[in-house]
């Protein structure tokens, strides 16, 4: 589903050059579940960052389902974000102005699925995480679970080959932080293929691989034993 | 296309409806400025109206030919000649200018500019008299109070008719009596009052104070002989009246051996001069209007632009999340920009109606123009759609700035940004 290979890139800080992926090389299957783990400034939020096609890589390969992807513009990396892509961000990012349901339309909307079937979509994703009856509500009248479980059916309602997860959990305490894992982990065992960042020993713990990352480089690759986030719940 | 796009449209009123306030406020600055440019495009054209109005009744392609004083001598003549014309120069200007539409000569009563003593009843007025072919009105309009004007049939029938002045009216008639057919003397000869004109609050090039008969009667009545006072001459449209002038002084000069260079001899007046340079003023009035509207206009687009630099900057976050999630650079421009153009819409058409309303209100307190020239102050339709299209043209320019800003930040940066 996703390779990678010798991806180097460094930032420009004033007169000096910040190199902070020193050739990374993985790979991820479809329908694994995967963690990336690393203290800060060990490269994994930029990491994810040119896996989400925000931002671009300055050397190596990178293949997503079979597509290089290389020199995007930007309105082709918008387009195969919207269609390879579903993002879950650590500060959940909703739209505050609009309601549950009109969050979760909105990447179908850029895909231009027409309106009443964008509806009945986002709604059925809606009712996945088990927030039906809270689809007119507005995000500052959601709990922060809540508010990460609609980011998840945001990312879900696409339909997208990988969801990337850059620390859903981070703003969330242990016993929320366990429900929303409980859902990814049952989103992957319906197939899909997600990668989490995460730098929580026990969240890295509830994927089925993880990969450490330090100084830019990849340390440790290995698969561990699942921890299944329902027993805590 | 966009136009139809619900959604498009349901997010652009959600973000403009989030903050009505600043909405409001930014609106404020374009209606102010579509108020300003449509009253004052709105009150050049009552000023034109206005003037039109004044002009009503006057040919305004016409000129008046009259005799003077010769300033040199010339063929043996000495200088101090008076020119006095005869009737017989209508016929042959008439002849050798074929772009003259209508010439009417006239002959006055005593001097240039005299009065003659008119009686009635013992009552008297010093009125002007003028003796004048029918064919004067179609170039200065009398505007009727009662009864006619003089006719073809007064003049072959060398009919002892008279038509006067309201002014000379007062003076011989008592309040409310009535004039018509009844007979006043000039010079010991009868007239029959036939109408009475009223002075029309505009140029009046014969006063108010007059009694017009008949040229054949007036040659009869007072012996006139082949005289001829003046000539009231309107030209074929489309010939500048300066030309015809020229020919006519010409040939009069030929005629009455006038020296070619003397320019004193023949009196004369173009009134299109007066039309050209009113026509002039209120196109350049309108102009200036334009002008400084299109500007205040262009100042209110900014404020626009300016508040709407202030919410994409607000936005920066959430138009990164949209962009992550699929929003190409192309949507964020369009709704941004469009929500530009919403907005001077809108408020345009508010100032819009704001301005159309204040101009009834002046068109019903001033605009009879009878103080001033000041007659329907409206703007016409080219103009509204003239101002509106610039006014949307400017929007969509000037929301590119805020658009082009929100494309800008990279979507990774304006996700960083807490």
């Amino acid at each position: 589903m996703i390779e990678i290979k010798d991806l180097h890139k460094s930032y420009k800080m004033g007169s000096n050059s910040l190199h902070v992926l020193k050739g990374i090389n993985f790979k991820v299957e479809e329908g694994e579940l995967v963690a990336i783990m690393g203290s800060s400034g060990s490269g994994k939020s930029t990491l994810l960052n040119i896996l989400g096609m925000l931002d671009g890589a300055d050397t190596g390969e990178y293949t997503l389902d079979g597509v290089p992807i290389k020199d995007l513009s930007e309105t082709k990396a918008a387009q195969y974000r919207n269609k390879f892509l579903g993002f879950i961000f650590q500060s959940f990012n909703l739209i505050n102005y609009k309601s549950a349901l009109e969050n979760v339309a909105l990447p179908l909307y850029y895909q231009k699925v027409p309106r009443k079937e964008r509806q009945e979509k986002a709604m059925q994703y809606l009712d996945r995480v088990g927030l039906k009856p809270w689809a007119s509500h507005h995000p500052s009248e959601l709990s922060g679970g809540q508010k990460q479980r609609v980011a998840i059916a945001r990312a879900m309602a696409a339909e997208p080959k990988v969801l990337l997860a850059d620390e859903p959990t981070g703003a969330l305490d242990s016993k929320t932080s366990y429900e929303v894992m409980d859902l990814i982990q049952k989103i992957n065992d319906e197939g899909n293929t997600i990668l989490v960042v995460t730098h929580e020993e026990d969240i890295a713990h509830m994927c089925k691989r993880i990969v450490h990352l330090k100084d830019g480089v990849i340390v440790e690759d290995k698969k561990i034993e699942q921890v299944r986030a329902g027993q805590y719940v | 296309m966009w136009v139809f796009d619900r959604d498009l449209w349901i997010e652009i009123f959600h973000t403009l409806g989030k903050n009505m306030f600043r909405t409001f406020l930014t609106m404020l600055g374009v209606i102010f400025a579509m108020v300003i440019l449509v009253l004052l495009l709105g009150s050049a054209n009552g000023m034109s109206n206005g003037f039109n109005k004044i002009f009503a009744g006057t040919a305004s392609n016409s000129l008046f030919v009259w005799g003077q004083q010769t300033s040199m001598p010339y063929k043996g003549f000495e200088r101090g000649r008076r020119i006095r014309y005869k009737i017989e120069d209508a016929d042959i200007l008439k002849k050798q200018i074929p772009e003259i539409e209508v010439l009417a000569p006239r002959i006055e009563l005593a001097s240039h500019r005299g009065t003659v003593t008119v009686y009635r009843n013992g009552q008297t007025s010093g009125s002007s008299v003028y003796g004048d072919y029918p064919e004067i009105d179609n170039i200065t309009k009398k505007k009727l109070v009662e009864g006619r004007f003089l006719n073809q049939t007064d003049m072959d029938q060398s009919k002892k008719v008279c038509v006067i002045g309201e002014e000379t009216y007062k003076l011989l008639f008592d309040k409310g009596e009535n004039a018509i057919g009844e007979d006043i003397r000039i010079n010991g000869v009868y007239f029959s009052v036939v109408g009475i004109y009223k002075p029309n609050n505009n140029i009046n090039i014969d006063g108010e104070n007059a009694v017009f008969i008949p040229f054949a009667t007036f040659q009869k009545a007072f012996n006139s002989g082949d005289l001829m006072g003046w000539m009231a001459i309107a030209v074929k449209e489309n010939t500048p009246v300066p030309v015809v002038e020229n020919q006519i002084k010409d040939i009069l000069k030929a005629k009455y051996d006038i020296h070619p260079d003397d320019e004193r001899a023949i009196g004369s007046f173009d009134m299109s001069e007066i039309f050209n340079n009113i026509t002039a003023f209120t196109t350049v009035l309108q102009g200036f209007s334009f002008f400084i509207g299109i500007f205040t206009l262009l100042a209110g687009v900014i404020a626009i632009s300016n508040i709407l630099l202030i919410t994409v900057k607000e936005r920066t976050k959430e138009i990164g999340v949209r962009r992550a999630l699929g929003a190409t650079p192309k949507i964020v421009k369009r709704q941004i920009v469009v929500e530009a153009i919403v907005l001077t819409t809108f408020a345009g058409l508010v100032g819009f109606a704001i301005s159309v309303g204040i101009l009834s209100i002046m068109d019903s307190m001033w605009g009879s123009g009878d103080d001033f020239p000041f007659v329907k102050p409206m703007i016409s339709v080219p103009q509204f759609l003239v101002s509106f299209i610039l006014m949307v043209g400017l929007s969509v320019l000037i929301g590119l700035i805020p658009a082009n800003r929100a494309v800008r930040v990279r979507p990774i940066e304006a996700l960083r940004e807490e």
